[in-house]
């Protein structure tokens, strides 16, 4: 399991940047950003260096941010990658909440994340199907 | 009970007594109160045209400025030589009302207090700590006389120096607890500061108003202080603290009814409302010497719990003040007051109890979207969860307020905080606003 950032956010305009300011400002290192959103509201998913801390300058900001446990799983970056993982969670009837996908600096290979219901049963049913998991600490500083 | 005689009496027997009570108090403010004089022969009633308990809304009403106008004894019943003590409550604008007490009426005080004090569970055997003001406000000596009338060994601290409280609380031995709600709060965490747990110490029981507080804030106390908190309620033109009080099953106030008469009316219609629904609460007092008011309008929002309490007082009950008539909205025709918001707020996991209402035009609609703030640990970070809990707050209001309206779930800490009511509601209805 890894650490995500989540944000709620108003769709006000100028407020995703204001978010990302702060962020860089605090000199953390963001790996992927993912906003799902509606026509009034949204949620910033991030994977950064260093969530806690990232947390916790986005609270002191006036921002509602807290920590998702969410699977980041390592694929080839190569087509099809992100479905067989998908499959493997479909046969075992695990729910998949959301999932979105960043692409590791080396270039080889991409991690995705998933946000699911049942979050020890889905570890399992990928390790049969012979997924690896990505390593926390591959992934931001551990704090 | 202190007075079970009175506080458990049968229904039909204390009705009697109301009226043979109100007689006799209209009869005396219409023979020597000018203002009531007055009031009466424009509303075209004499004291004897009252001749049941439904009479009463025959009756004109009485409101802060009129005792404003009659500063300083204008509304006494009594004469100066014949009152004992006044007291005084400073209003947020101008002028102070000043009210006087007889010593029939301080004497009957200090059994209503009494009798509250034992709602609370107190007994001649519990060490008090009066830790409200003395003074001209009526909260730290109307707790006194009520616990010296039961007997309990009283500690007059008053207000203040919240150490000191911390240590006498400790040293002395102290059981039961008078004070404002929030002080209450600080003098549980000044203890926690200066390491004492106080739900180590023998402390059982507080009582425990003068402002509005919530079920959450009770909770907050009981939990930090190890204790039983019970709600009181009063104020200075009826009487202070003493005018009702919850019971230990915490379920509404009982009203000194054989001392007041409440009703709850329509703040708009001036028309009495059905037990079970929200209003201004209006009390006559019927024994009172010093300053009896007859049908005075409270400006607080309640309603009167309807059925019987376990506790076996007959008194009937109203539930815990929710708002200010200042306060309140008519939206499409209805009454609607904003605090029942936050009740409804507090109990739903996922949102803060913060919310701004605003009020706006659609054609010739009124349109009402509330703000929510989430809660500032976002609970849910799926927009479908977080719109199930915009519809279950959308609903929940919807139900409490008996309107339907629109939800918005805002960022944590981005509604205006302000000491002031204004801010809670926008009302753009009148200025062209659609949103
Ligand atoms: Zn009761």
């Amino acid at each position: 399991m890894v650490e995500q950032v989540s944000v709620f956010l108003e769709n006000t305009a100028g407020r995703l940047a204001e978010l990302t300011r702060v962020l860089g400002d605090a000199g953390i290192n963001m790996r992927a950003l993912m906003v799902a959103d509606t026509s009034e509201f949204g949620v910033v998913r991030i994977i950064c260096d260093m969530p806690r801390r990232a947390v916790q300058v986005l609270d002191d900001a006036g921002f509602g941010a807290s920590i998702a446990e969410v699977l980041a799983v390592e694929v080839p970056d190569r087509p099809g990658g992100l479905a067989d993982v998908l499959e493997a969670l479909q046969a075992e009837g695990i729910n998949v909440e959301y999932a979105y996908c960043f692409v590791e600096p080396s270039g080889d290979k991409a991690v995705d994340i998933l946000r699911v219901d049942e979050p020890e049963r889905a570890r399992q049913a990928l390790e049969r199907a012979g997924v690896a998991l990505a390593e926390a600490s591959t992934l931001y500083e551990l704090d | 009970m202190y007075q079970p005689e009175f506080e458990a009496m049968e229904r039909s027997r204390l009705e009697a007594l109301q009226l043979e009570r109100l007689r006799d108090t209209l009869e005396r403010v219409y023979a020597s109160v000018p203002l009531y004089t007055r009031k009466f022969d424009e509303a075209g009633v004499k004291p004897g045209d009252v001749q049941s308990l439904d009479d009463l809304r025959r009756l004109p009403f009485t409101v802060k400025d009129d005792l404003r106008a009659a500063y300083p004894y204008g509304m006494f019943a009594a004469p100066l030589r014949d009152i004992v003590r006044v007291h005084a409550s400073s209003g947020t604008t101008g002028q102070i009302t000043v009210v006087g007490y007889t010593k029939g009426d301080i004497d009957r005080w200090a059994d209503l207090m009494a009798r509250t004090l034992v709602c609370a569970g107190a007994t001649p055997d519990d060490v008090i700590q009066v830790s409200y003001g003395y003074g001209l406000f009526t909260g730290g000596l109307g707790v006194h006389y009520g616990s010296e009338r039961l007997g309990a060994t009283t500690i007059p601290i008053s207000g203040g120096n919240t150490k000191r409280q911390v240590q006498i609380l400790k040293d002395f031995g102290v059981t039961g607890l008078g004070a404002t709600p929030s002080y209450a709060l600080l003098i549980g965490e000044t203890a926690l500061e200066m390491g004492i747990d106080p739900r180590e110490l023998p402390l059982r029981f507080g009582v425990f108003g003068a402002e509005p507080w919530s079920e959450n804030m009770r909770r907050q106390i009981e939990e930090t202080l190890g204790i039983v908190a019970i709600d009181i309620y009063g104020l200075s033109e009826v009487l202070g603290p003493g005018v009702a009080s919850e019971c230990l099953h915490k379920n509404g106030l009982h009203v000194n009814e054989d001392h007041f008469i409440v009703e709850i009316i329509d703040p708009e219609t001036l028309e009495p409302v059905p037990d079970g629904e929200q209003g201004e609460v209006v009390f006559t007092t019927i024994t009172k010497e010093g300053i009896p008011v007859i049908r005075y309008r409270t400006r607080d929002i309640s309603r009167i719990v309807p059925g019987e309490c376990a506790c076996g007082r007959t008194f009937r009950r109203m539930e815990r003040v929710s708002g200010r008539t200042d306060d309140m909205l008519i939206i499409r025709g209805v009454n609607v007051f904003p605090s029942q918001i936050e009740q409804v707020l507090t109990g739903i996991p996922g949102v803060a109890p913060h919310y701004q209402v605003v009020l706006t035009k659609r054609g010739v609609m009124d349109h009402v979207e509330v703000h929510v703030e989430v809660a500032p640990d976002i609970a849910f970070d799926e927009v479908k969860a977080l719109e199930a809990l915009r519809r279950t707050v959308a609903q929940e209001i919807a139900s409490a307020l008996a309107i339907s309206i629109d939800v918005k779930l805002v960022e944590p800490k981005s509604i205006q905080r302000s000491e002031g009511k204004a801010k809670r509601v926008l009302d753009l209805r009148n200025e062209g606003g659609t949103a």
